[in-house]
């Protein structure tokens, strides 16, 4: 198995903390996420350590017995000390009020401080949940559920034990999360984990089911949405995502491991002492140890070694592991540090030892361009929010957040298009299939290309000679019409001659490039053409009489000028009731010009009225 | 300008017309027989065959004699044509010292004298010049794209083997000159190209390259949509006459087959296949049959250039073909045929109905499905572009026009008259009968429009005029 392989790893700075022995009792509390080492009761000492904790807190306080647990309030502002089991201590004196009590027999307890939920288990089995929910000072109660026990339990003893249920937040959702072992009597082929999704109104509901397909021993952590189970036999984990699909028998969906199974990339433990000192190589670190302990979302302590980690999920290696492309895509749209690694992605599946077929590499545009037009229309409607006024703004309203699944036109251009095209060993006819397949995804998705796409599919057939085929796409406006690309085109008459009138026709049809459309015609010495086209619109009236006065010039062709300067003093005329240039209009030396070839009585006698 | 009124009126029932027709049609090298005795190796191919030999010798040696001579008055461009009273020859030497010569009666008017008596009338000035220049020069296109240049045979088994080719290429192909229905599209060559919207042509593209990706051995593609052309892979003047022959030949005949219905069957048989209606119009007729020749037509490309040779394999499913055209070194077997249908066809029949639904959007969009009050013809030289409401149908025997032969002589005329200068021009000509033709140049396009309203003037023609291009040419730069 080679090092890429390993698709869960733990973070490189991990909290430590020391470590659990018969004088230093180890606490972890959920909701801050802090770690407790409490020496000798607490006489020598006790530190707290969070994961974003730069300075530890430490103290000391008088040893009154046996600590059964220790927690701050958030925000570290009061201590609350466990001795006994009716019996909480708040070290400084505070009043504590009754908000309001509610009597049920209870087994255990789970909180979640993220969905600031508490369920309870009742009745005999245990298996009756009941959530109530926190909010601004307030407790309510949501319906209870039942979990559904593996096999009809004989007993009347407790058959749901707190160990195989947690709670979690996936996709923004609260779930909790059963881990059903497999049961003898059933003939199903291994343990399950069991999603209900427990909504802040409604009825709790089952809706996941997680295929195992082993048994034993099982820990459960949620990283970036993906829930990853760990299996102490085999001392593997694998990875479900709720997202993907999986199989849909109507009223649940059954999902597979995404991954094959693998272990935890191996983890050294940094030798502790002063880096000089330290001479010996890092002592790896024993993973899936059974002093391991697992909370929510993605946090393993290990207490005997004195280290508390996040889980972090690897997004590299999964792109080898996941050969499924559209899957592939799928699943790495979802995770949050996504945007480097779909990119790779797409220049694998573009290079020439990956080569992707080309209804494959479709796929992935289309996924890449289905989120990145969700973003679009998000940003649309937002603005549109925003411009119809404060007094009708809801203060629900937030600006979208662009995630790195965002893979937007600009994205693909730098990282993968522009070195693709540039590579020499790629067959001209991929190349331009690949562009025309994005900028077909991108229309698909009425999303407006940018022109330096279309910029790249002419350097590409320009290169490559293929001038018919570039007339074609023009011809049918596959590549829409702007100033940047009638200019490209202009540039290109020299090589291909059509390309004149293609840019042309664009600036007409752009219908702001009417000056541009005049010095193309006049650069071309078609200075009667220009002027047709201008007096077409209705713009003779606004233009320089010597800018036309100079090209007719420049063509030798007397009888043009003849024309265009005639033209002029009609102007002159109609505008000002003399045909005569004003001196503004810098046309002397054509008149000069005019007379010397015509003669003065040539030139057009004012008219009186 | 204005056209001679029409003879069709009074005394029709006396007289009796003939219109041009073929004489003869004859291929030779000078260099072939330049001693005296030997001139009869100068003659490639002659028809009619049955003409005597010394004949055809001398119609050869007046033919080189006219091209020598008037080549002492213009060395670079020698006689095009020949004017007689009875016909007119027509000169073309497409390759170094091979010349084709296509000799046309003109047409002729038969009437009753008051003896009784036939008197014929040879009208001299019928026939355009461009048109059956045009003509000509097509007949060494077809010939070329289908075998190859005439030096490449030469090269490949000598004189005996070009001599076999022409005899058997022209000895079919003449047949199907129909020269009294000759006309301005016959000068432009044209291509007519279906109108679609951006999102169905990127879908063609997609499929064309899919296709390519999938049939690896596929070098070139072709797509067409009710005749009218919306991709080529190929180049423009290879696609030019490779669209003439599909057009003219190769689609007509299979029309009347599935206007029966016989040749579209939906391949339900076939166990694990979609059903489609794709078939193939070249190649294996039936797929099912082991013994299935795979035989396909082999065409000539880029002859300046490459020299490629290639089988050409046509497929169609409704109204949708395609050409792929493959390596002619490698031979298609009948399993590839046989993965071509069951790749191509599912994934043509459901474009082929896409294209044809979102046309008829369109169609409804732009409100164009009203019928055009214009009658029309457009032709861009720098796309080969053509679009003619004058034209009904092409058939393979006769292009059909609504409009009198006169006014589309009048069209040749003016397409004549925009060739001698390279500056925009704009023709308005009054024919006969309350016909106005009007005739516009810009640039590379040219535009020929047939009115016919009652006692309008030229100031209302042109605005009519204008109101056409603002309709149907607003997104060109077309001058006014």
């Amino acid at each position: 198995m080679g090092q890429e392989d390993y698709y869960l790893e733990l973070c490189d700075r991990p909290v430590h903390f020391e470590k659990a022995n018969p004088v230093n009792c180890v606490f972890f509390d959920e909701a801050n996420k802090q770690v407790f080492a409490v020496r000798s009761g607490g006489a020598t000492g006790v530190v707290v350590k969070g994961p974003d904790d730069r300075n530890p807190i430490s103290f000391r306080m008088e040893d009154k017995g046996e600590v059964k647990c220790i927690k701050f309030s958030l925000e570290n502002k009061i201590l609350a000390v466990q001795r006994t089991s009716k019996t909480v201590v708040l070290p400084e004196k505070r009043n504590l009020k009754l908000l309001k009590s509610q009597n049920i027999n209870v087994n255990w307890y789970m909180y979640c401080p993220e969905g600031a939920v508490i369920l309870l288990s009742t009745t005999v089995l245990g298996n009756v949940l009941q959530p109530f929910y926190f909010r601004a000072g307030t407790m309510s109660k949501l319906p209870k559920f039942e979990i559904e026990l593996p096999a009809a339990p004989k007993s009347t003893k407790l058959s749901l034990s707190e160990r195989d249920i947690a709670m979690a937040t996936i996709y923004g959702q609260l779930y909790v999360l059963f881990l059903r072992h497999h049961s003898r009597t059933s003939n199903s082929t291994g343990a399950e984990v069991v999603l209900y999704h427990l909504p802040r109104e409604g009825a709790c509901k089952k809706m996941h089911i997680l295929k195992l397909n082993r048994t034993g021993k099982f820990a459960l952590n949620v990283v970036d949405n993906l829930v990853v189970v760990h299996h102490q036999d085999t001392e593997t984990s694998v990875i479900f995502d709720i997202k993907l699909r999986g199989e849909f028998d109507g009223t649940v969906t059954f999902h597979h491991p995404v991954l094959p199974a693998r272990s935890i990339q191996p983890y050294q433990i940094p030798v502790a002492g002063p880096a000089p000192v330290t001479s010996q190589s890092p002592i790896p670190c024993k993973l899936y140890s059974s002093s391991w302990i697992v909370f929510q979302p993605d946090i393993i302590i290990s207490a005997s070694q004195g280290y508390l980690w996040n889980l972090q999920v690897k997004l590299q290696p999964i792109v080898n592991l996941l050969p499924d492309k559209g899957r592939l895509m799928d699943f790495l749209l979802q995770r949050k540090e996504c945007k480097m690694v779909i990119l790779s992605v797409c220049s694998q599946m573009l290079s020439e030892s990956d080569r992707a077929t080309l209804p494959v590499i479709a796929t992935v545009f289309d996924k890449l361009n289905h989120e990145y037009k969700k973003y679009l229309d998000a940003e649309q409607s937002y603005t549109t929010a925003v411009e119809a006024g404060p007094s009708r703004c809801s203060p629900l309203l937030k600006r979208p957040v662009r995630t790195q699944a965002v893979v937007d036109q600009s994205d693909m251009y730098t990282h993968v298009l522009s070195v693709f095209t540039e590579k020499k060993e790629m067959p001209h006819k991929f190349v331009i299939a690949v562009l025309m397949e994005y900028i077909r995804s991108l229309n698909q998705f009425q999303i407006t290309v940018q022109h330096y796409l279309h910029e790249l599919v002419i350097k590409t057939l320009v290169q490559h000679n293929l001038f018919y085929m570039l007339h074609q796409f023009l011809q049918y406006h596959v590549l829409s019409d702007s100033k940047p690309l009638a200019c490209l085109l202009l540039s290109l008459e020299s090589f291909y001659p059509p390309a004149h009138q293609l840019s042309l026709d664009m600036l007409k049809r752009l219908s702001t490039a009417n000056d541009e459309i005049v010095e193309v015609l006049l650069s071309k010495h078609q200075v009667l053409a220009a002027l047709r086209f201008i007096r077409g619109i209705g713009g003779h009236d606004n233009i320089s009489a010597r800018k036309f006065l100079d090209a007719a010039k420049q063509t030798e062709d007397n009888m043009l000028f003849y024309t265009i300067f005639r033209f002029f003093e009609q102007r002159n005329q109609r505008l000002r009731g003399n045909p005569n240039f004003t001196p503004g209009e810098h046309c002397e030396e054509h008149v000069a010009f005019f007379k010397q070839v015509f003669g003065d009585q040539a030139l057009m006698r004012p008219t009186t009225f | 300008m204005a056209a001679a009124a029409a003879g069709a009126g009074a005394g029709a029932a006396q007289e009796k017309q003939f219109p041009p027709a073929l004489l003869s049609f004859f291929i030779y090298n000078p260099r072939f027989g330049p001693r005296e005795g030997e001139e009869e190796n100068k003659i490639l191919f002659y028809y009619p065959n049955e003409v005597e030999k010394n004949e055809k010798i001398r119609n050869v040696g007046l033919c080189e004699a006219i091209v020598q001579f008037t080549r002492t008055f213009s060395p670079s461009k020698p006689a095009k044509s020949l004017h007689t009273q009875k016909n007119r020859q027509f000169f073309n030497e497409p390759e170094e010292n091979f010349w084709m010569v296509m000799v046309v009666r003109n047409p002729i008017i038969e009437k009753q004298s008051k003896d009784g008596k036939p008197v014929v009338e040879y009208q001299e000035e019928e026939l355009l010049d461009k048109v059956y220049s045009s003509v000509l020069q097509q007949c060494y296109s077809m010939y070329k794209l289908f075998n190859g240049t005439f030096l490449r045979a030469m090269e490949d088994g000598g004189v005996k083997l070009l001599k076999e080719r022409l005899e058997k290429f022209f000895h079919r192909y003449l047949q199907t000159l129909h020269l009294q229905s000759c006309d301005l599209l016959d000068i432009f060559g044209g291509i007519s190209f279906f109108p679609l919207d951006k999102m169905t042509y990127l879908k063609i593209q997609s499929f064309i390259n899919r296709m390519e990706e999938s049939l690896s051995i596929v070098k070139y593609t072709a797509f067409l949509y009710n005749d009218q052309l919306i991709w080529s892979g190929l180049e423009q003047d290879d696609m030019r006459i490779l669209y003439k022959y599909l057009t003219t030949s190769l689609f007509p005949r299979h029309i009347e087959p599935e206007l029966a219905g016989r040749d579209s069957p939906i391949r339900a048989e076939m166990p694990g296949n979609l059903q489609h209606y794709g078939r193939f119009l070249t190649g294996p007729l039936n797929l099912n049959d082991p013994e299935a020749k795979c035989r396909f037509p082999k065409i000539f490309v880029n002859t300046d250039d490459t020299y490629e040779a290639l089988h050409l394999i046509v497929y169609k499913a409704m109204s949708a073909a395609v050409c792929f055209m493959i390596d002619a070194s490698v031979q298609p077997t009948l399993d590839f045929c046989r993965r071509l249908d069951s790749i191509v066809g599912p994934q043509l029949t459901v474009l082929a109905s896409d294209i044809c639904e979102q046309f008829n959007i369109n169609k409804r969009m732009s409100g164009s499905e009203k019928e055009p009050q214009f009658k029309f013809i457009y032709f861009n030289h720098m796309n080969l572009a053509e679009k003619s409401t004058i034209h009904m149908r092409k058939t393979p025997s006769v292009s059909l026009t609504s409009v009198h032969p006169d006014l589309m002589k009048i069209l040749g005329d003016i397409n004549s008259d925009f060739t001698r200068v390279d500056e925009d021009e704009e023709i308005i000509v009054k024919a006969m009968s309350d016909y106005w033709v009007v005739g516009k140049k810009s640039d590379q396009r040219e535009l020929y429009v047939i009115l016919n309203q009652k006692n309008a003037n030229l100031i209302e023609v042109n605005e009519e005029v204008k109101k056409l291009c603002a309709t149907q040419f607003n997104n060109i730069f077309f001058l006014d």
